[in-house]
């Protein structure tokens, strides 16, 4: 009977063909057509290691390492491995408890698994990595590892050359293409953060087999496709590591900010921000102690004021308002005006600091003795320029003038995140005046003393005299002069830093009128007693009104006066008088670099100036409150102080601005010295700690143009 | 008729079959071989010292040559004098299992032997029952076109199947459904069939589809082919009524029959597993059986369910079209796909020679099959025929479920590769299986009863 079904063998034979095409299908999709597999099995089963090149070197304009590399250890644990540990010997050596121990031994394995390393505690001190290596054996599971970190022999620009610190999320999603991975380290500001992809180098990578539990089981494909790392490449920047040394002292114990540039080259030769901090306080294990401390601290020790900060620049603006005026051709040299000690022209008489008829009588005698009635008169006679019959063409004029000299715009310093600084916009004006139409030069009659709403950073005002020095060109200001085996790359990148710019034509004779004017000013002027031996130079002081307390004392110069070959800039923040403390911190800087030594009464001068502490008050009372010494500056730095750990607790003490004026009051009541040292340090809390009395005295200040 | 010198011995014997034979036993010990390959030891020792599973499985493989040989040396009639008390026996040894059994894996279906070595009776009773049902068949009195001979059939084979179940061997037991294979060829009604795939795919759009659709899909064919055929109603009454009771039955498949299966029948691992390949998770809290071994679930479940699949897939797509080379897997070396030895085995050959190896090693077993079918439509013996057949059944299906299981396309159940897992107890029944079918063919030109 069967014999009648002899047609299923062949339909089973079918059955079994369809169902081996499915199983074939389902292949050809998941081995030919998916690429997620090989992908999800490299993820899987290929460890990468990756191996850290060393940091290229920052060296200054003599070769000196402004920071360097230098190995530090770290002690890593395997969980899994670490049976039969002498917890008490270890916990003795690394000081810890055994509570802690066991903590950090389960946080190791929650991140990193009980088969893999981890590390265990981070930058050993060298004493204690002998103590540990000695007794390594007494430890199974754990292992030390060297790590490189940065070290800064110097002690200083900790501004300027940044920090490296470990990536985090928010990086990572910033340079997702860069090839970053969790746990690197990265340049974070400064140079470090500028020339990152140079300095960094390329990484190697190692790739690994590991098994399903996360061991390693050898090397991948024998190494083929392993790639060695190559060393960052080291940069040689401008600056002159002494020059930089000193400015930071000089600063010390006030809030300010120097920065001197080689007008020959644009190159930076110092760039100093005061409160600073010892940049080896943010490596190794230091940098948990000290960054919170640093981000709290009300006087902020890590904000660039050379490039961030932004000041009116008062009478240092004075040579650039002339040089417009005589480019323009509304004043001759000869120009005179006749001051009798204030300005009255657009009534609500200005102030002039000079009453003795003739001191104005032609622009040099106007710049030499800062007179604020002729240079007040010079700008009006800008703006209303009878050419355009219209205030703010005039003003646009004018401003485009500013945008030449560099202020009122980034200048492109190879630093991240330089501020513009503010020259005002004529839709400001228009605003706030109800219209074009309503406002002429009497209205913001003071920026042509450098006040009303412009304001400016120290590396705009050093770049300023720097045009003025080269008589009408400037370079880009930079830091690196070249790069280590530069290539075609790294030459087009800095191509932007020695090519001249040269935006404006105007003649040489205009510019000499205004170097013999800042000459005078120190020989006959308000910088008569400042001096650099063996150098004539050219200066201007500035006493800067501002909202925020005790006018700002500034002062720029070049020197020497024929052929320069430094131009600098210095602020220092609710000082008084430009002349008495910018002015003698400018002049040692200079004679340091153009001398290349001090003298020994410049010495003892420097000494002096030093520690002069000009810290305001409010600051001051900050630091007692907290009950915190002021924020190291850099060159005093030393461990025993360092022990000084921030507590975090002190937060919740910070008080809300209500409490700050009973402090004052306080400490009016306490003798005149706060803690034992001089306070070094930094920028007033604009918010709280303006006192009302000066904020009176201020508002008077504003109509009577100081200057 | 048969004489057993020297000169005949191979008369008759299928030597393309041996020939496939050893050629997937040899493919079988390589695979195991990629997967316990330690570069750190040296495995020309590790061949011959029995503590590796490629060593044991080579130690298994000559045994089943001696094995072999015993069986062609014997005398055909011997399988059909024996077909009876085997199967007792086989059934007795299944019962012995749950006095004597031992916990291998979470199933209590290994008896425990001399030496180290365990013997799983549901593994062998495949032959017995195999052989049963060929005798039953084959019996002069038997008309198989009758549902009385179908139900006796049925019940032979439902029974070790049960007691499968019961040793916690859910693959093993619907290895037995591959028998309708031979029950089809001998005359089984194609209605079966066409009945047993529908309800299979009922169920899997039960999974899939909300319960919802899925009704009003049915209730739509349903109309419409009772639209399509309104003529022929007029004449026969009856059948409107056949298409409305089939309908009917859709609906209690899909609202009460799918969630009994799921929830009273099967595990709550193994609902879980259907219901993961579907994309869908499972709630084990509706399992009636998960209950009573919340504990021992809790303690057990480490992964995820789709561990295994996962990670099997990732080892046959990495493969890609060429391989990633013998011995040069990672997926493989790094141990990342569990049991990979014995049920997912596939894995290690998919993951080192790619879509040209699995092809070509599909192609083989596709000749295999078609050669065995060849030897049971040769058969003068309605006994040989119904044993080729079931053997044929066997192995494609362990083939099927196993390689579906691997890619994805089948739950996880405990089903071997024939001839290429690791595994006495499997190697040594499928040895069987097939040289009893050899022997048998050698004697095709006998009758037998």
């Amino acid at each position: 009977m069967s014999v009648y079904n002899q047609n299923r063998g062949g339909i089973i034979q079918i059955i079994i063909g369809i169902i081996f095409t499915i199983l074939i299908a389902q292949l050809i999709s998941v081995q030919i057509f998916s690429s997620k597999y090989k992908l999800a099995a490299d993820n899987n089963a290929i460890y990468r290691k990756i191996i850290y090149p060393d940091r290229g070197i920052i060296y200054d304009r003599r070769k000196k390492a402004l920071l360097e590399n230098t190995i530090s250890y770290d002690l890593a644990v395997i969980p899994n491995e670490a049976k039969g540990v002498d917890t008490n010997m270890l916990c003795q050596i690394l000081n810890i408890d055994k509570a802690t121990y066991s903590k950090r031994i389960i946080e190791a394995i929650i991140k990193n698994t009980r088969v893999k390393a981890s590390t265990f505690e981070a930058f050993l001190s060298a004493e204690t990595y002998a103590q540990l290596n000695e007794n390594l054996y007494r430890f199974p599971g754990f292992t030390l590892s060297e790590r490189s970190i940065r070290s800064y022999p110097y002690n200083t620009a900790a501004h300027v050359l940044g920090y490296v610190a470990e990536v985090d999320v928010n990086f990572l999603q910033k340079h997702a293409a860069e090839g970053y991975e969790m746990g690197d380290y990265a340049g974070m500001t400064g140079l470090e953060r500028f020339y990152e992809p140079i300095l960094m180098g390329q990484r190697g990578v190692t790739r690994f087999l590991r098994d399903n539990k996360g061991k390693i089981q050898g090397a991948y494909e024998k190494g083929i496709y392993d790639t060695l790392a190559i060393a960052g490449r080291n940069i040689f920047t401008s600056m002159d590591v002494e020059v930089q040394q000193l400015a930071e002292k000089l600063l010390q114990h006030k809030i300010g900010s120097a920065v001197a540039i080689n007008p020959k080259t644009g190159g930076i030769i110092a760039m100093a921000s005061s409160p600073g901090y010892n940049p080896n306080l943010l490596t190794g294990n230091q940098r948990r102690k000290t960054i919170g401390r640093l981000l709290l601290d009300t006087a902020r020790p890590i904000y660039n004021r050379a490039i961030k900060g932004q000041y009116p620049p008062g009478s240092t603006f004075k040579p650039l308002g002339a040089l417009i005026a005589l480019d323009l051709g509304l004043i001759t040299p000869a120009y005179g005006y006749n001051c009798r000690g204030s300005y009255g022209a657009c009534g609500d008489p200005r102030k002039c600091e000079h009453h003795n008829p003739g001191h104005a009588a032609n622009l040099q005698l106007a710049l030499a003795y800062s007179c604020n009635s002729y240079f007040l008169q010079v700008f009006r006679m800008a703006i209303d320029d009878p050419k355009y019959h219209n205030a703010k063409k005039g003003y646009l004029k004018w401003k485009e003038y500013l945008n030449a000299f560099g202020l009122g715009r980034k200048l492109g310093v190879d630093l991240p995140s330089e501020n513009r600084a503010n020259i005002p916009d004529t839709a400001q004006y228009s605003r706030d005046f109800g219209g074009a139409k309503y406002w002429n030069s009497c209205y913001m009659l003071t920026l042509g003393i450098g006040q009303d709403r412009m304001t400016a950073t120290p590396l705009q005002l050093a770049n300023a005299m720097a045009y003025l020095a080269n008589s009408g060109f400037y370079y880009t200001p930079h830091f690196v002069d070249s790069i280590e085996n530069e290539d075609e790359e790294d030459k087009v990148m800095l191509e932007k830093y020695r090519s001249k710019i040269e935006v404006t034509k105007i003649p040489k004779q205009y510019f000499d009128v205004i170097k013999e004017g800042m000459h005078d000013v120190t020989v006959i002027g308000t910088a008569a007693f400042i001096k650099v031996p063996g150098h004539d130079f050219c200066a201007k002081t500035g006493t800067a009104q501002n909202p925020h307390g005790k006018n700002h004392s500034l002062f720029v110069c070049f020197a020497p006066k024929e052929n320069p070959t430094i131009a600098v800039a210095v602020v220092v923040e609710n000082a008084g008088y430009g002349s008495t403390w910018a002015g003698p911190i400018a002049g040692l800087m200079m004679e340091k670099y153009l001398n290349d030594t001090l003298t020994t009464e410049s010495k003892l001068k420097a000494e002096n100036l030093s520690n002069v502490d000009l810290m305001p008050a409010a600051i001051k009372s900050w630091y007692v409150r907290n009950n915190k010494t002021e924020m190291l500056t850099p060159i005093e730095y030393n461990n025993d102080e360092l022990a000084d750990v921030w507590d975090m607790e002190m937060l919740s003490e910070i008080a809300p601005a209500k409490a700050v004026m009973d402090t004052l009051k306080k400490i009016d009541t306490l003798p005149a010295t706060p803690p034992s040292k001089p306070l070094p340090t930094n920028k007033v809390n604009k918010e709280n700690a303006i006192d009302p009395l000066e904020k009176k005295k201020k508002a008077t200040a504003q109509k009577n143009g100081k200057l | 008729m048969v004489n057993y010198n020297n000169n005949n011995f191979s008369k008759g014997t299928d030597l393309a079959v041996i020939l496939l034979y050893v050629m997937m036993v040899a493919i079988g010990i390589l695979c195991i071989f990629m997967v316990e390959y330690n570069p750190n030891l040296n495995w020309s020792n590790s061949f011959l010292t029995a503590k590796t599973n490629y060593s044991k499985q080579i130690y298994f493989a000559i045994f089943c040559a001696f094995i072999a040989i015993f069986i062609l040396l014997m005398d055909s009639k011997v399988f059909t004098a024996l077909s009876n008390v085997s199967y007792v026996l086989g059934i007795l040894l299944m019962l012995a299992t749950f006095v004597l059994g031992k916990d291998i894996n979470g199933s209590k279906s290994w008896i425990p032997i001399a030496g180290g070595f365990n013997l799983q009776p549901a593994e062998l009773c495949k032959i017995f029952t195999a052989l049963i049902l060929a005798k039953f068949i084959s019996k002069p009195e038997t008309d198989f076109s009758k549902l009385k001979s179908h139900l006796i059939a049925g019940a032979m084979i439902i029974l070790p199947a049960i007691l499968s179940v019961m040793q916690h061997e859910l693959g093993l037991a619907l290895v037995y459904s591959a028998f309708i294979f031979a029950m089809y060829r001998e005359g089984l009604p194609p209605v079966i069939l066409v009945a047993l795939l529908s309800f299979a795919i009922l169920v899997i759009a039960t999974l899939l589809l909300d319960p919802t659709v899925l009704s009003i899909i049915i209730s739509v064919i349903a109309g419409l082919i009772i639209l399509n055929l309104i003529k022929r109603f007029k004449r026969n009454k009856n059948s409107i009524l056949v298409i409305l009771s089939i309908w009917m039955i859709c609906f209690g498949t899909i609202k009460y029959i799918v969630p009994y299966i799921f929830n009273n029948v099967l595990e709550c691992y193994q609902s879980t597993r259907i219901y993961s390949m579907m994309g869908k998770e499972y709630d084990c809290g509706q399992n009636v059986k998960s209950f009573n071994k919340t504990a021992i679930n809790k303690k057990t479940v480490r992964k995820p369910d789709d561990y295994n699949v996962k990670q099997s897939k990732i080892a046959i797509g990495s493969g890609g079209f060429w391989g990633r080379g013998f011995l040069k897997g990672t997926q493989t070396r790094g141990k990342y796909v569990p049991e990979q030895h014995t049920d997912f085995i596939f894995t290690s050959l998919g993951e080192a020679f790619g879509f040209v190896g699995t092809f070509t090693f599909l192609g083989l077993y596709l000749f295999f099959l078609f050669r065995l079918i060849r030897i049971a439509e040769r058969q003068r013996s309605t006994f040989s025929r119904v044993y080729a057949y079931s053997v044929v059944g066997i192995f494609f299906f362990h083939i099927a479920v196993n390689i579906s299981m691997c890619i994805g396309l089948f739950p996880v159940v405990g089903i071997p590769l024939p001839l290429i897992s690791y595994g006495g107890s499997s190697l040594l029944t499928f040895t069987v299986l097939v040289f009893i079918l050899l022997r048998l063919d050698a004697d095709r030109q006998m009758v037998l009863r």
